[in-house]
């Protein structure tokens, strides 16, 4: 186990740990330009590049500190890089796979850099968690229905990508690796493999989180895995923690979270969306609406990490923070060691 | 079935093209939807993991476990269970880890490679997230008995547990079920074997899994699905109540163990469980009552001799009947106008359907062997009536597709292999002209001019016999022959046929052909007016970027000089040496009793003379081989029973031991223990590959104590044969117009003579020299080498000059004691024979010498009182140089 693995797991025993809120709707409220998105650096790049939110790490590096900084101070313990579409698959829409390394690095660097801020202001711990998204591709979902044995990336592809996301998140100075918003779970054990040959090429590890994605109210992902079936199709990676966001509100999301609590020998990270977008695509959960649910997750016993996906802001986490405040985090349950597959679904070996 | 059988699990077997025809069809054809409808047929039915298997050598099998596996992944009502990725080669199971989102089992990987690639492969299955099952196989085989079975998965689990941290409950062993009653012996107990060792993994390595392959089980009853039945459902039985928990086999299928007619399952799990001796015979003398259906005993099926004459030679020759083979032929002749029209018409169509099934691969090559058996017995029987029409009006010879002399050349006496191709030939309507071995060139000159043949086929097996090919090509040229030279045999390749023969027959076309199985195309090829010119043009342009490609590899080989290398020698830990052997001078024994030597044999190697690839005893359930690998299988061991009781052949043997000791490369051999008086002198080559100091330079001297170490070391020697009357044998089988019974009889001497070196070496380190006294090995870890000491024989790799033979044989007085001689390329005659040295030392081992530099040759050479060029000769195959060019550079 690593030192901060350690630290975590320790902190976790005593509370439940709150992750930060959304970057995205940050992001929006400060309404970046075209202009501004580019800065000098960027100015004649061939490609709009409004909308690469992640490219702020370099053209507008002190707000995203800054908005890192807000998520400590409303009571954040892990913030999350803005580093979501940071590969050079997901880059490649704006020309810009050579840039996936340095805007890890740099991601990591900022989150890294508000922590320190956040710590010497209060004396408490803060972690940066690096983010790895899905990217825009699916490895086990063909994009062309006429032709179902398709496939517009190789677990080869993405492996290479997420390795060097990964490089560049321990490279920043990322205390965790984020894998978030999970909707095919090939892709992520694509991550997984990536992770795992760069800790053997490192000689260290950091701790892993994996997120999934439930994407609709059907309680499969999109590549139509049950919540269990996910959990063993990932258990390899030995997470600190596992769970779910995005997709789906508070409520929405609780059995499935309910789920994977009960199956899951790691700690259980839940971080929803503020409710479900409204007629005008917009999330529009009160931060006390929204906290009294996750609240009642901590009641529950089902969860050990508490944050807010797309919709929620500092006001959100602060609410969230101070509903679980005080409250018992999960016990992680004692699972019986059996083999456990999966295809779409869950299949356990009944012999002891 | 007990609360344990509810929990078995049931992998669905039919998306397995190794076990499913359908499915292999299905997918060889690219029929993939079809493919997916077995697959979901298999979930609906019931299987609770789908195994997957691409192992089919005319797929790209890659190819179609990833596209198989990303159709499945759009099918929810199949991709909802996991899949057991099955595979043999790990870069197809990788392909298919790469495929599916689910938790899957990988099926399977072993300690077969060793333990740094098991490592490899276990590490990876772990980072692709996967279960595994492991196959008990180490690097000496497959685990037949229960301890080797326990002891395999032991150190699997260990290996797996503490290195590469994989969770226990992730692990399924797979023990090896293998047949039972086949008549074998060491066989009985292979059901008890599995079943302990079950029980013995469940109870000492926490969370495993057991699973298996149970058809192969009852294999001896193919045919008899009642009495497999019951033999699956005894063996489930027990097995299951012991802890296997998975099993590639449709259980649900099985009759229940309760229901099982209680006559029948008291006889299968006699069977299974090896209660009693005669289990076998008397399950095999009910199986036919329980056949299911007809109660009566089984009788042959003989419905084939109700169809027209021609249709039941056809039968005879594909099946490889001579039963009626004279009464058909016969009844052939009478309705034909001329003798000679029953061989061009009805036994020639026979032979073309055993010619385009062999050439599909629908038929083996021990298939094919018995076809020309009837073949020429049919020949035999009309050529009276032939002589006899010859004789009243000079009636027109036979018409053959064309001429083919064939040789083993002078020096060598090895002719399975050339004996088998002269058969597949004359299945063509070829004729075969064969001058048989040690042939001299003048002789094979002679006959090619007196027979006008098209073809001259050469085959050799030992070393010194490719510079007699170089030197038949170059007579050829010099005699102004143009007729095609075929080049085959062990020691042969296309290489060497390229850059060495090729050269030396211009006007002709010197062919290298890898197996009998191509001869025919090769020779119809090169008999054929229209496509002759661009078949040789073809072959002389791959020739020509051989040659170019091996000229250009010549020059990057960098040997270390034999300084440097004889520097890096094998420290020889002094400690180790083993005591003096039981007596010193020689030893001669005679008439060892075949039945003796019929345990040690090797019969992997057995199977590959006859061109069938795989190993024993997989090789007899091989899906697509298997039929002709178990009827050559029980033709052989049929033999082996009458060569033991009628003795056919003779195995006799001569070792000797002597004080030793190694001086430089060479190992010095002294009269008595007192050491003052040299008897001979062994000489030894050392290898001149660039290695660090981790790995020495080895020369088979570094395994003997050094002269001045003050410890007393012994190095002794043997001469095995197993062919004395193989020649009368051979002879009897040709004058029965017997080639299959014939080249089985050799190849089975083969088998024996190596056989009787094992048991020799087995009894030396035992008795003779008696440095392991308590050894108990099983035969697979005799064939793994898994002793002290090691016996190389010269001409192999660790010492490939053949020459240091004649000492060796001088030692022995093998001629005057065992009756065993030397030809002029020293080859051993008769040859069913080995020889060789003992080292007893437990660092000695086997090792390839590889290329060495001209340095050392020439030390050698002086060493070994030898010009240069002829000890050049000797050891080209393992020149680092060219030596032509070598000696003009200096010279300059």
């Amino acid at each position: 186990m690593t030192d901060t693995e350690t630290t975590i797991r320790k902190l976790a025993a005593e509370r439940i740990l709150v992750l930060d809120g959304a970057m995205g709707t940050m992001i929006q409220q400060r309404k970046f330009s075209e202009a501004d998105f580019r800065a000098e650096r960027f100015k004649d790049w061939g490609h709009d590049l409004k909308g690469n939110n992640d490219l702020l790490i370099l053209t507008q590096p002190d707000a995203i500190r800054e908005i890192h900084l807000e998520y400590f101070r409303a009571g954040a313990d892990i913030v999350e890089t803005n580093t979501f579409s940071s590969t050079t698959i997901a880059q490649a829409d704006y020309g810009m796979e050579a840039l996936a390394y340095e805007l890890n690095v740099e991601g990591a660097k900022l989150a890294r850099q508000a922590a320190d801020i956040a710590e010497k202001e209060d004396g408490r711990p803060r972690f940066v968690a690096g983010a790895i998204g899905p990217t825009n591709r699916t490895a086990s979902i063909s994009p062309d229905v006429n032709n179902p044995g398709f496939r517009a990336v190789t677990f080869d592809d993405l492996a290479a990508a997420y390795g060097e996301a990964a490089r560049g998140l321990i490279d920043g100075g990322a205390d965790l690796i984020l894998i978030e918003t999970i909707f095919d779970t090939l892709n992520a054990k694509a991550a997984v493999f990536a992770i795992e040959e760069l800790y053997a090429e490192l000689g260290r590890r950091l701790p892993v989180m994996i997120s999934g994605t439930i994407t609709d109210l059907s309680g499969r992902t999109l590549s139509g895995q049950t919540p269990t079936a996910f959990w063993n199709a990932l258990s390899h990676a030995r997470p600190i923690s596992v769970g779910l966001n995005c997709a789906l509100g508070a409520k929405e999301m609780r059995a499935h979270i309910a789920e994977l609590a009960r199956v899951a020998d790691t700690l259980i990270c839940a971080y929803p969306n503020a409710g479900l977008p409204n007629e005008f695509g917009l999330y529009d959960e009160s931060p006390e609406a929204m906290a009294e649910l996750v609240g009642e997750f901590a009641d529950a016993g089902l969860v050990n990490i508490v944050g807010g996906c797309c919709g929620t802001t500092p006001a959100h986490i602060a609410a969230i923070a101070q509903a679980v405040k005080g409250k018992a985090p999960r016990k992680i349950p004692d699972i019986a060691p059996k083999m456990r597959l999966s295809g779409l679904e869950p299949f356990e070996m009944t012999a002891a | 079935m007990t609360s344990a059988a509810s929990r078995f699990v049931n992998v669905g077997e039919r998306t397995n093209v190794t076990g499913s025809a359908k499915f292999r069809k299905l997918i060889t054809n690219g029929d993939y939807a079809a493919a997916l409808d077995v697959a979901r047929e298999q979930v609906e039915n019931g299987a609770q993991i789908l195994d997957v298997n691409m192992d089919e050598g005319l797929l790209d099998s890659e190819k179609a476990m990833t596209e198989f596996l990303n159709l499945v992944a759009s099918e929810p009502d199949i991709a909802r269970v996991p899949v057991m990725i099955d595979s043999s080669k790990w870069s197809v199971i990788e392909a298919g880890l790469k495929c599916v989102q689910g938790k899957p089992i990988v099926n399977s990987i072993s300690l077969k490679e060793g333990e740094e690639a098991f490592l490899h492969y276990a590490r990876k299955v772990r980072a692709y997230g996967a279960a595994v099952v492991v196959m008990a196989f180490d690097e000496t085989g497959q685990a037949d008995t229960f301890a080797r079975k326990t002891e395999i998965c032991a150190r699997a689990y260990k290996i797996l547990t503490e290195q590469v941290g994989f969770p226990p409950e992730d692990i399924v062993f797979d023990p090896n079920v293998f047949a039972v009653a086949t008549g074998i012996e060491e066989h009985a107990n292979y059901g008890v074997d599995f079943i302990e060792a079950t029980k013995w993994i469940r109870e000492n390595l926490p969370h495993a899994h057991i699973s298996g392959g149970v058809s192969n089980l009852s294999f001896a009853f193919r045919g008899n699905e009642p009495v497999r039945a019951a033999m699956h459902s005894v063996f489930l039985y027990h097995a299951i109540a012991v802890g296997m928990d998975m099993g590639i086999v449709n259980a649900g299928a099985l009759p229940v163990y309760d229901d099982i007619d209680p006559e029948l399952r008291d006889l299968a799990e006699d069977v299974v469980l090896n209660r009693r001796s005669d289990a076998t015979d008397r399950l095999l003398a009910a199986a036919d009552r329980f056949k299911g259906g007809k109660a009566e005993a089984r009788v042959v099926d003989n419905k084939w001799r109700d169809q027209p004459v021609e249709k039941r030679l056809e039968h005879a020759l594909v099946h490889g009947v001579t039963e009626f083979i004279e009464t058909d032929t016969e009844e052939a002749r009478q309705k034909a106008e001329r003798p000679l029209h029953v061989i061009e018409g009805p036994l020639m169509a026979g032979m073309n359907v055993v010619g385009d099934l062999f050439g599909s691969g629908k038929m083996f090559l021990p298939q094919v062997v018995k076809s020309a058996r009837v073949m020429k017995q049919a020949v035999a029987y009309l050529m009276p009536f032939m002589e006899e029409e010859k004789r009243l009006n000079g009636g027109s010879e036979r018409s053959s597709a064309g001429k083919i002399l064939m040789a083993t050349v002078k020096g060598d006496v090895h002719d399975i292999g050339k004996n088998i191709v002269g058969v597949v030939l004359q299945c063509n309507n070829y004729e075969v002209i064969d001058l048989g071995v040690m042939a001299p060139v003048q002789k094979i000159i002679a006959a090619a001019r007196e027979h006008k043949v098209d073809v001259i086929g050469l085959s050799g097996l030992i070393t010194p016999s490719l510079d007699e090919m170089v030197t038949v090509a170059s007579e050829l040229e010099r005699e102004g022959f143009d007729v095609p030279l075929l080049i085959g045999g062990a020691t042969t390749s296309k290489i060497h046929t390229a850059v060495k023969i090729h050269p030396a027959y211009e006007r002709g076309q010197a062919v290298y052909v890898l197996d009998a199985s191509r001869a025919v195309g090769v020779v119809s090829q090169l008999l054929s007016n229209d496509n002759k010119a661009a078949y040789v043009a073809g072959i002389q342009a791959d020739y020509a970027r051989l040659a170019e490609q091996h000229a250009r590899a010549q020059e990057d080989k960098a040997r270390a000089p034999i300084a440097s290398a004889r520097a890096n020698r094998m420290a020889l830990d002094l400690s180790k040496v083993q005591p003096k052997p039981s007596f010193l001078g020689t030893k001669v024994l005679k008439s060892i009793p075949l039945e003796t030597l019929i345990p040690y044999i090797d019969w992997t190697p057995f199977f590959s003379t006859w061109e069938l690839r795989g190993r024993y005893p997989d090789i007899l359930t091989d899906e697509k081989q298997g039929e002709a690998a178990r009827s050559l299988y029980e033709d052989a061991t049929a033999m082996l029973r009458q060569m033991a009781e009628e003795k056919w052949l003779e195995a006799r043997a001569v070792i000797g031991f002597w004080p030793a000791a190694a001086r430089g490369d060479d190992i010095v051999l002294f009269t008595d223990d007192t050491r003052t008086q040299e008897l001979a002198t062994l000489h030894t080559l050392r290898q001149q590959m660039a290695r660090g100091k981790d790995r020495p330079n080895l020369a088979l001297a570094d395994f003997v104590a050094p002269e001045g170490s003050g410890v007393p070391d012994y190095v002794g020697g043997f001469a095995v044969t197993a062919g004395i009357g193989e020649e009368a044998v051979a002879q009897r089988f040709a004058r029965a117009n017997d080639d299959y019974g014939g080249i089985l009889a050799k190849a089975l001497a083969d088998r024996l003579a190596e056989a009787a070196a094992e048991w020799m070496h087995a009894e030396v380190r035992k008795t003779h020299w008696g440095y392991a006294p308590g050894e108990a090995l099983s035969n697979d870890d005799l064939i793994a080498e898994k002793y002290d000491g090691v016996r190389p024989a010269p001409g192999y790799p660790a010492q490939p000059d053949h020459t240091e033979k004649g000492a060796l044989f001088d030692l022995l007085d093998a001629p005057e004691a065992i009756g065993l001689t030397l030809t002029e390329s020293y080859a051993m005659w008769p040859g069913s024979a080995v020889s060789g040295l003992y080292f007893s030392h437990p660092d000695s081992r086997y090792f390839g010498l590889g290329k060495i530099d001209r340095d050392q040759v020439a030390d050698y050479a002086a060493r070994k009182g030898y010009a240069l060029d002829v000890m050049e000769k000797w050891l080209a195959p393992v020149l680092n140089y060219d030596p032509v060019r070598a000696a003009k550079i200096a010279a300059e």
